[in-house]
């Protein structure tokens, strides 16, 4: 179970690694706001397995905070670049 | 028995997610990255939380999986559809092997009017045709 726990975190930061690329060669603003949409749901997913590995329940509501928070991001940048002033990518 | 198959879950959960990375970094364009990401990274919180509530085995850490679960399922379209929508209207270019966009011909993106294709004659008039070169940077290559 310590080594699954293990090799999970390791591939769920990989996958994290990886989405920071993207959202640093982003060439538009939306890219990037896709990639820093996926940030919070590899979270939830590092947040479920830190719960498993230290056996402790209560962190199951930080990842509902995290998915919540993602959403009302994901609609607040939507809405900024549709009626957002002149952009500079 | 149960660790088995919550390392199974564990582990796919997180091949589904390293998955979305990978399609986040490789796939050509805007629309495709958002596919990769959105599918994929709520299918792999999906499997999460299945392995979450297997390890608890308690009544309330289920219902709060099943609550990040349907919270997730719900709003995952709809902020991809926003961001696509706010994208194309800003004027992301479109990989050039798209097969297809049927925006391009009846989206102005001057006057961001939408033409159904239903419209009568003198309703057509009152709509300036398309006289500017688009925003849109490149579209399909002929």
């Amino acid at each position: 179970m310590e080594t699954v726990t293990t090799i999970t975190f390791a591939i769920l930061m990989l996958a994290l690694v990886i989405t920071f690329i993207r959202l640093l060669i982003g060439p538009t603003l939306p890219d990037r706001v896709v990639a820093l949409e996926l940030i919070p749901s590899i979270l939830v997913s590092i947040i479920g397995v830190y719960a498993i590995f230290h056996d402790s329940s209560s962190f199951i509501d930080v990842s509902i905070v995290v998915a919540l928070v993602s959403f009302l991001a994901a609609i607040g940048f939507a809405r900024f670049l549709e009626r957002g002033g002149p952009r500079n990518d | 028995m149960t660790d088995v198959i919550i390392s199974i879950f564990m582990l796919s959960s997180a091949l589904f997610v390293l998955l979305a990375a990978i399609g986040i970094l490789r796939l050509p364009d805007l629309y495709t990255r958002m596919h990769a990401s959105t599918k994929a990274g709520a299918l792999g919180i999906m499997l999460m939380m299945v392995a979450v509530a297997l390890h608890f085995l308690s009544l309330v850490v289920l219902a709060k999986a099943l609550a990040i679960v349907l919270f997730i399922f719900m709003t995952a379209p709809v902020a991809a559809h926003a961001i696509g929508r706010a994208g194309y209207f800003v004027g992301v270019p479109v990989w050039a092997k798209t097969v297809k966009d049927e925006l391009y011909d009846n989206y102005d993106p001057d006057t961001h009017r939408l033409r159904s294709g239903l419209e009568t004659e003198e309703e057509l008039e009152k709509m300036p045709i398309k006289a500017k070169p688009r925003i849109r940077l490149n579209t399909k290559k002929k």
